[in-house]
């Protein structure tokens, strides 16, 4: 049995079991509430550079499977559970928690009270982290540790180059073509985009406005990504160039560039929106959507330019959750329409999106 | 439209009395639902013959109709108060089909009342099976192949093409009442005979069966404007084959993938949309879980008992948020009130795991079967939250309040196999013998994951009994839910022991909050369970404070009054300005909704869980008066330790509950008694009997509810009997007393301040002495008893009260012979009569006792004479026909479930009244069969001159025949007679009701068990005791042709302060 600790940026040590591969590593501190859907969270790329607790204490109930996952890999950083089951139950399960996490060469600390550590992050916000799964005769590096957490600074590093795609993949068949700029897209998004009959180019997140326009699509979608828009200063550049041009769908990071682009800024959110539970208003339809989130930044709604509009706003806080351009075919929503884990409650905007083209 | 200005009246309909099937759950719902509405200025007019709910209270409702829940309460209600709706959705089924039939006849229209929240079609939609798998299809959701057969010859064509087992329900009833699985075609044309008497549509859904698949439960609200949200998903640990309610319910689901949970969730919003679900609904799927595939199960289109479920296990108050969304509100204009700044449309995350599980009578029903499936058995439930599933399941057992079995090898099996309600002692025990997790899966069919779960304790259980006290172990065991008293028996020690040893290392529970958000957002509402984690979220305050125990599941002898008493009391301590803390387990009750109390904890009501409250409050003390025999048996452990029990002294509590102790004490006062003697063993119990002479009560001590009761005729009886009753007793004195014949009981209820003493009121029992005060009907003011003896009983209870010393409430049941007054029993604490008499009097008898109790004197109180100038009965309710092999029949054990109040100023109409509001089917004309036994057979012909002259036939065995010669009777076979006999005349509807009295009873071999079996099956007026009998043909004679008319309560009360 492995041992884990935990040290967060407050000087918190944590010791707990740990398993996965032993291993040090540091990110930032992050909580989900979703009480299903672990292995698409641990597989967003979205997560690159987080160790992500679970809020639901058991976890891996229904094993690992090749079906569910949002990319070819682990992206979180570390992952902090209450329980990590080692006999699931469920009939596409392939493995455990267990020796997924040793496959991918990440860390998973258990039987911990991680409802202390998500107060804590209520209270003072997302903070640094870092920990060490190491095996029971072993003693942990704690100093290092501890300077792993001073070091990081989370919102300089541009994680988007490891999860975007290297190269530009064509995939599907249709009468319509959609480019995806891929800032470390979702599985989900590919799959809601294919369902609808379009034939996806997936371009890598560098690509410039005229490498998109070239492939002459007939609509571009942003997707997600991780880490902090406001780094991401060249890609702002080129989407501006794309606006007006062909219409355009922003989904979470794909949300804030758009923003960005259209002359908004983005803010930190204290402990950011993380679940499958966050109530958002569609301003159009005046209806409410039960939606997935996964951002720790949103857009500031007082700097939106005229021609655009606030769309969506979460209940809970007020914050921007979708704008839309008054005159242009562009419009974004911070949350993930496509789910995955989540309800499938915005699955519509796929559909707006597809009709825009 | 925040708000529809046209609604300023509304009619909500109760549920009734507690029945299997429909517990305090709707009491629950509507009070809740009607603090809603009544925040918004919306007056509220009340239906229910439940005189024990809240609802019913004057700070609840405004206009109170203690009614039957029938059309025609409901048509008068409507005339009379005109009001602008009816909410009949929080009360359950009955509520549900009285507005079926409303709106049939286009009542609402005619009165121009509209039902608000979902309407009558959408009920209409989901309630009628037919119609409902059309709905499904025509949504595309996949759906069982069934059929909704009115006639036998449908149910067998259907039977050819598709193979048994099939599974049969009958149309609107409660609780899959008369339902079940048929294996082959005699079950089946058996369950169909049965599921057509019971039908009130005569329809019995017949489905393919899915057997052995996951039962999943989603519950969902959507608003007018079509926001749809989930509030909780519930997986049933037991598969299909058994009702949810009858099943072990895990939340949230545990062996669920997110893309399944989707798919479910997905459909649940296109059937709520498709029916135009406005407020609450809950859902049921059945999966195929080698497959991922699904089938819609079923749908209540209404508030339920998984909605109060689901409202404990997240936090979130699902009656008041549809209550709003029934007067015009959307989703999110309405509050969070949980963390009081997020809006209500959202979906609660949980970060713990909540397991239910269900309360089971049989230990009251000797002859009943054990077995569980379609039908619902349990009269109630507990709910226990933890963070780890193996510690809300232990949680949940410690709460049941129920001995372990002592199972065999064989026995282990069948239990599994059947299933029973011991299935899952039988699987600890499977496991602990060596079978595997896959074996057990094999023949219960119950996920392994829960399986592999359970062998995670067993596992526990031999690491203890292996290492005994190590700070390690018990650490883990606390963490998997081991209570003290458990880990105590695995390594040979006290509870105490352990105790000391977890204190001494440290090991003590913390307290997680219930936050409905998983801690994403700061929560106001203080509901707290255990969990040996690092943080403690339960600070203490510095406010005085007083906590309150409740009385955990409901059971028979154990029901909502005292749940209603419980919450009483801690409204008045926080009108007096204490912090009131509730401890409590049942998730149906009031009790445990977010604003009784100030502070809630949802943890079992043992000592290990209390203390631990306890010694983190630091209270002023506990009061145990009002949670029944469950909180009562905990005082004296709780004293022990230094814990202030609030009113009444530990030593005059023991003085009352133990027989031996109560009997001196009526001596040394000079009270009578039936002659009576205590005995601690089978031949002491003998030897005494003799000396008394027969017949004789056998009563053990502390028990609830007259638990292993029985009145005994000779040796040899008591000899086969003396045993259990030793045993019930827990091996304290076991009382024998002289069996008064033909005598009158009553009861009497007051409150005391030490001093002082007020009595509420005498209630004197229609049924003679030897039945269970909780199963006799009663009525206030008494109408036999003489005023001297009327005076007498106040004298000797002023006397007992006073010398006793009681504070706060007590109850005392007395017989009287020849005008003579014998003592029964004294219960030092709050009585199920208690809310009762509150209702009939208009005065809130447990608020004042509570004063008491905290130290104020009954004359600051200011009470008046409890004077009533009209007629209160008070009638019951049994579970008879749920519990098949169960005798219909009564004695000092106690046997109903719930009671109903009927009022009027007759006497005659209030007792027909409380029938019918005790669901009772009394007909108008037709046929009466007679069959009493021996002492009742001579005094029944006036009964049959009555039932004559009004027109009624009737039909009598030979023996009872003799004795009504020369009226114009009809003499009828018994059963070794052949046929046409009293049996099969029933079964062919040529009986519209029958009087049986039995003489022993008990026996399931006689012709008066088939008798009332048949009668019950046939859905058919039974009555089983000859006063009952005589009360009921007296007020049908008064009622005659006259229609029953309804009043607000208030008048009556009203009327008493002139």
């Amino acid at each position: 049995m492995k041992k884990a600790v935990l040290v967060l940026a407050d000087g918190t040590e944590i010791y707990a079991k740990g398993l996965g591969a032993t291993t040090i590593k540091a990110g930032e501190l992050v909580f989900n509430t979703s009480m299903t859907g672990y292995q698409e969270a641990l597989t967003d790329p979205s997560y690159a550079g987080q160790i992500l607790i679970m809020c639901y204490p058991l976890i891996g109930n229904y094993g690992i499977n090749k079906k569910y996952v949002q990319s070819s890999r682990i992206w979180v950083e570390g992952f902090v559970v209450k329980w990590a089951e080692k006999k699931p139950s469920h009939y596409l399960s392939e493995e455990n928690l267990h020796s997924y996490f040793l496959k991918n060469n990440v860390g998973c600390i258990y039987d911990l009270d991680t409802r202390k550590l998500v107060v804590k992050i209520r209270e003072y916000g997302v903070m640094n982290a870092a920990y060490q799964i190491y095996e029971k005769e072993q003693k942990p590096d704690i100093q290092r540790l501890h300077k792993m957490v001073k070091e990081l600074n989370y919102s300089n590093i541009n994680f988007v180059p490891q999860v975007s795609t290297k190269k530009i993949q064509t995939i599907g068949q249709g009468n319509k073509k959609v480019v995806l700029l891929d800032y470390g897209a979702k599985e989900g998004i590919k799959t809601q985009l294919l369902k609808r009959k379009l034939k996806l180019v997936i371009m890598p997140y560098n690509s410039t406005a005229k490498e998109v326009l070239e492939q002459e699509p007939d609509g571009i979608v942003l997707s997600n990504g991780p880490g902090d828009p406001a780094i991401l200063k060249k890609e702002i550049e080129q989407i501006k160039n794309l606006i007006g041009k062909v219409p355009i769908m922003g989904i979470c990071l794909g949300n804030q560039l758009l923003g960005w682009a259209a002359g908004s800024k983005t803010y930190k959110l204290k402990f950011g929106h993380r679940g499958s539970n966050h109530p958002v208003l569609d301003k159009n339809l005046n209806r409410v959507l039960i939606t997935t989130q996964n951002h720790g930044f949103a857009l500031e709604q007082d700097s939106l330019p005229a021609d655009w509009e606030v769309s969506h706003i979460n209940l809970n806080d007020n914050t921007v959750e979708g704008i839309e351009n008054k005159n242009k075919a562009a419009f974004a929503v911070q949350y993930h329409p496509e789910a995955q884990p989540g309800p499938h409650d915005s699955m519509y905007l796929f559909d707006k999106f597809v009709k825009m083209l | 439209m925040p708000l529809d200005k046209t609604i300023k009246k509304v009619v909500v309909i109760g549920s009734g009395p507690i029945v299997i099937g429909q517990a305090a759950e709707f009491d629950y719902s509507g009070s809740q639902a009607c603090k809603a509405l009544k925040e918004e200025g919306v007056e509220i007019v009340l239906l229910n013959s439940n005189p024990a709910t809240i609802q019913t209270d004057p700070t609840i409702a405004d206009k109170i109709y203690i009614e039957p829940i029938n059309l025609n309460s409901l048509e008068k209600i409507v005339q009379k108060e005109k009001p602008d709706g009816i909410i009949a959705t929080m009360g359950g089924q009955t509520a549900l089909n009285l507005a079926y039939e409303f709106g049939k006849k286009k009542l609402d229209k005619k009165y121009n009342c509209r039902f608000l929240g979902t309407g009558l079609k959408s009920i209409e939609l989901a309630e009628d099976r037919g119609k409902f798998c059309e709905f499904l299809k025509k949504i595309g959701q996949p759906v069982l192949n069934s059929i909704a057969a009115t006639t036998k010859e449908e149910a067998f064509e259907f039977a050819k093409d598709y193979p048994f087992p099939l599974i049969l329900r009958p149309a609107y009833t409660l609780g899959g009442t008369g339902g079940g699985i048929a294996h082959n075609r005699e079950e089946f044309e058996k369950l169909l005979e049965l599921g057509f008497s019971l039908s009130p549509v005569h329809q019995v859904l017949i489905e393919e069966n899915v057997l052995g698949w996951g039962e999943f439960e989603y519950e969902m609200v959507r608003d007018y404007a079509d926001n749809c949200i989930t509030i909780c998903n519930m997986e049933n640990i037991d598969p299909m084959g058994i009702h949810t309610g009858e099943s072990v319910v895990v939340a949230p689901s545990q062996t669920l993938s997110d893309e399944e949970h989707q798919m479910l969730r997905t459909a649940a919003i296109k059937i709520i949309r498709g029916l135009n679900i406005v407020g609450g609904c809950n859902i049921q799927f059945a999966v195929n879980q080698e497959t991922g595939q699904y089938v819609v199960v079923e749908v209540n289109p209404r508030l339920s008992r998984s909605s109060a479920l689901a409202s404990k296990a997240t936090g979130y108050p699902i009656a008041r948020v549809a209550a709003k969304l029934a007067i015009g509100y959307r989703l999110d204009e309405i509050k969070n009130m949980v963390t009081k700044t997020t809006p209500a449309s959202f979906e609660p995350a949980l970060d713990y795991v909540v397991v239910k599980i269900p309360r089971w009578p049989f230990d009251k029903m000797p002859y009943s079967n054990r077995t569980i499936g379609t039908q619902m058995k349990s009269t109630g439930e507990v709910m226990a939250i933890g963070r780890t599933f193996e510690q809300a399941f232990l949680k949940a057992l410690s709460s049941l309040d129920q001995k372990l079995p002592n199972l065999s090898k064989e026995d282990i099996i069948f239990h599994m196999k059947t299933p029973t309600d011991y299935r899952f002692f039988a699987i600890f025990e499977g496991l602990k013998k060596g079978m595997s997790v896959k074996q057990i899966t094999s023949i219960t069919k119950i996920n392994p994951w829960f399986i592999q779960k359970l062998k995670n304790i067993v596992k526990m259980e031999q690491t203890i009994k292996k290492f005994g006290l190590k700070k390690e172990v018990i650490k883990k065991a606390k963490k998997m839910g081991f209570s003290d008293s458990f880990i105590g028996k695995l390594c040979s020690k006290t509870e105490d022991e352990i105790r000391a040893f977890r204190k001494k290392y440290s090991i003590l529970p913390t307290y997680k909050m219930v936050d409905t958000c998983a801690a994403e957002f700061q929560a106001k509402t203080p509901y707290y369970y255990s969990a040996y984690e690092e943080e403690n979220e339960s600070k203490p305050s510095s406010r005085k404070k007083i906590i309150v125990l409740g009385s955990g599941p409901i059971r028979i002898g154990q029901g909502i009054e005292f749940d209603y008493c419980c919450c009483h009391a801690s409204y008045v301590l926080k009108e007096m300005g204490y912090e009131s803390i509730i401890i409590n387990n049942n998730p149906e009750t009031i009790s445990t909704d977010f604003d009784t109390s100030d502070k809630l904890y949802f943890e079992p009501l043992d000592f290990e869980h209390v203390m631990d409250v306890i010694e983190l409050e630091k209270p002023e003390g506990v009061i145990v008066q009002f949670g029944g025999q469950t909180a009562i048996n905990l005082a004296a452990e709780l004293a022990k330790r230094g814990v202030k029990i609030l009113g009444t002294s530990m030593e005059s509590i023991d003085i009352a509950e133990d027989r031996e102790l109560f009997r001196q004490f009526l001596n040394r006062l000079g009270l009578n008694q039936p002659k009576n003697a205590t005995a601690i063993s089978k031949e002491d119990a003998l030897l005494k009997a003799e000396q008394i002479g027969y017949p004789i009560v056998v009563r053990p001590s502390y028990v609830i509810a007259g638990r292993g009761m029985q009145i005994v005729h000779d040796g040899q009886e008591l000899e086969k009997y003396i045993d259990e009753a030793v045993e019930v007793s827990n091996n304290k004195p076991v009382l024998l007393d002289k069996y008064l014949e033909q005598a009158l009981e009553c009861e009497v209820d007051g409150i005391s301040d030490g001093e002082e003493v007020w009595i509420a009121n005498i209630m004197e029992h229609i049924e003679r002495a030897g039945i269970h005060s909780g199963d006799a009907s009663c009525v206030v003011p008494p109408v036999k008893l003489k005023k001297e003896v009327q005076e007498q009983i106040m004298q000797i209870t002023t006397k007992m009260v006073k010398e006793l010393k009681i504070i706060g409430a007590f109850n005392i049941q007395y017989i009287v012979k020849n005008d003579l007054v014998y003592v029964i029993e004294l219960n030092p604490r709050g009585s199920r009569t208690m809310p009762f008499l509150s209702k009939a009097l208009g005065i809130p008898i447990i608020k004042m006792a509570t004063q008491l109790i905290v130290g104020k004197k009954l004359k600051e109180l200011k009470l008046p004479e409890p004077t009533i100038n009209y007629y209160a009965v008070k009638s019951v309710v049994f579970p008879f026909l749920k519990l098949p092999g169960a005798d219909f029949i009564l004695g000092p054990e106690m046997k109903s479930t719930g009671e109903s109040m009927g009022i009027d100023k007759n006497f005659h109409i209030a007792y027909y009244k409380a029938l019918l509001g005790a669901n009772l089917k009394i007909p108008k004309k037709g046929t009466v069969a007679f069959s009493f036994k021996e002492g009742d057979k001579e005094r029944c012909r006036p009964l049959a001159e009555k039932l004559l002259e009004m027109g009624f036939e009737i039909v009598a065995t030979k023996g009872t025949a003799k004795y009504l010669e020369g009226l114009n009777i009809k003499v009828i076979k018994k059963i070794s007679e052949g046929e046409p006999n009293i049996v099969s005349e029933i079964k062919n509807r040529k009986i519209d009701a029958v009087f049986n009295t039995p003489k022993k009873g008990g026996q399931p071999q006689t012709d008066g068990y088939a008798i009332r079996r048949a009668a019950l099956e046939a859905n058919i007026l039974c009555i089983t005791n000859f006063e009952a009998a005589e009360a009921l043909v007296n007020a049908m004679y008064e009622i005659k042709d006259k229609e029953l008319d309804v009043c607000d309560l208030k008048k009556y009360w009203a009327n008493n302060k002139k």
